[in-house]
């Protein structure tokens, strides 16, 4: 690689880093959302909130808890409101949620509970919101690192012409030449593949990168990007975009007049079949958002349900919580395995009824 | 009987009772669905070995289709109890 190609591809896994270099927020006067005080000074877990901050996006990366004290990377908020103008500042300065700063604070119940709100006179509104949250940066990394592993795969084969694959190319080529020949030639034809190929590839890279880092527990992983409905939605919308402008005549044709199909199903006043056509040519992404979304938010909320079981039977007594951790442990690794072969599948499906899709919008007549 | 409907006014928040039977509706649903799916694909596989590994893949991507159905159904549930 050229050493101005390192340079700039250094720059930019700085930039996006960069964001993620604050300082570790230390607050001793905190009570976190899961342990609340009980009268005889016990903390109490609540399973429920646990799940719910884990898998849902928020203002701050959250690393560690000891004690009383939270470790967490704070992130910037940049926010717009229509009556005090522009804000940008780290959230370090709601203290975890606990303060108001600049007029602005973050909801702790109703219906925007856990987002920046503002308050106006008598009521609290909701600014035009683009901050860096958790989400958004766990997406800047997973960009670098998909970036970083693909333009160094690519130098290397046009360094190594002819030779046989050695190391990152070693893996990678299994998995690029299974999308491409199980995948996109089967499903769009031997002429029409190469167009389709690089998106196919994209999607079930970004969608496999971001599932495997939603399993690792630390930073920079364990962001559930793939589990927010909004990532998923832009994927099928992609699909949605890209099946529907290359459809071709017969497409369209056999939506509105599907051959095969009684008479008296596809004429007014009642037609049946193009109707439920239409239907489904928005309902098929729909369902791949879904789909996506659902089964990885599952998984989470599964491993995160065996981890609380620990802390509930702690709180019936100590000894109950050391024997349910052996069970808990060995169900959560079981339940990380069969998370990890989700992964794969998830993207796998992803992109076969991606290519499936797009196929059937480009299949000459027969 | 009586403790049946006993038990059904003592739990009084009907939405998130309903909610939980509709999740586990929708679990019985996806394991008959999976479950047919993977002992055809077995007796496929016992019929012809060589077509093992093809057999293996489709009933794969078949049971993931079937459970983003089920899912579904979860998806909802959570959202009426949330």
């Amino acid at each position: 690689m050229t050493s101005f190609g390192k340079f700039v591809i250094t720059a930019t896994l700085l930039i996006f880093v960069s964001f993620a270099t604050g300082y570790a927020q230390h607050d001793d006067t905190h009570k976190s959302t899961e342990m609340h005080e009980t009268e005889n000074g016990r903390k109490k877990f609540e399973p429920g909130n646990f799940i719910m901050d884990h898998i849902g996006d928020s203002y701050e990366w959250h690393i560690a808890t000891v004690g009383e004290k939270h470790i967490s990377i704070p992130l910037p908020v940049i926010v717009y409101s229509e009556h005090t103008g522009v804000h940008v500042f780290m959230s370090s300065h709601f203290h975890h949620g606990h303060e108001s700063y600049e007029g602005l604070s973050i909801a702790k119940e109703g219906e925007n509970k856990g987002r920046i709100v503002e308050a106006v006179g008598n009521e609290t509104l909701r600014p035009y919101d683009i901050s860096i949250t958790k989400n958004t940066l766990s997406l800047f990394i997973s960009i670098a690192l998909i970036l970083w592993i693909f333009i160094s795969v690519a130098k290397a084969y046009s360094r190594r012409k002819g030779q046989a694959p050695k190391g990152l190319q070693s893996m990678m080529e299994p998995l690029i030449l299974f999308i491409r020949d199980d995948v996109a030639k089967e499903s769009l034809g031997e002429k029409k593949y190469k167009k389709f190929t690089p998106y196919l590839l994209s999607i079930f890279f970004f969608i496999l990168l971001n599932n495997m880092l939603g399993l690792v527990p630390i930073f920079p992983g364990g962001a559930n990007l793939t589990g927010n409905i909004a990532i998923t939605m832009i994927l099928a919308l992609f699909t949605f975009i890209i099946t529907t402008v290359n459809a071709n005549k017969n497409y369209w044709k056999h939506i509105i007049w599907a051959p095969g199909v009684p008479w008296w199903l596809k004429v007014p006043p009642l037609p049946i079949m193009p109707l439920v056509e239409i239907m489904g040519i928005f309902i098929k992404p729909f369902v791949l958002m879904v789909r996506l979304f659902a089964n990885m938010t599952a998984g989470h909320i599964v491993a995160l349900g065996f981890f609380s079981l620990i802390f509930i039977f702690g709180e019936i007594s100590v000894g109950a919580g050391y024997g349910g951790a052996v069970f808990s442990v060995a169900f959560t690794t079981f339940l990380f395995f069969l998370e990890i072969l989700v992964a794969f599948i998830q993207a796998y499906v992803f992109t076969l009824l991606t290519a499936l899709y797009v196929g059937m919008a480009t299949e000459e007549s027969h | 009987m009586e403790f049946l409907f006993v038990l059904l006014q003592a739990v009084a928040d009907y939405g998130s009772m309903g909610a939980a039977v509709g999740a586990g509706l929708a679990v019985i649903g996806a394991g008959i669905g999976i479950g047919n799916i993977g002992g055809h694909a077995m007796e496929a596989i016992a019929r012809q070995p060589e077509a093992g590994s093809m057999i293996r893949s489709n009933m794969i991507v078949a049971a993931a289709l079937v459970e983003g159905v089920a899912f579904f159904a979860i998806v909802i549930c959570l959202l009426i109890i949330l």
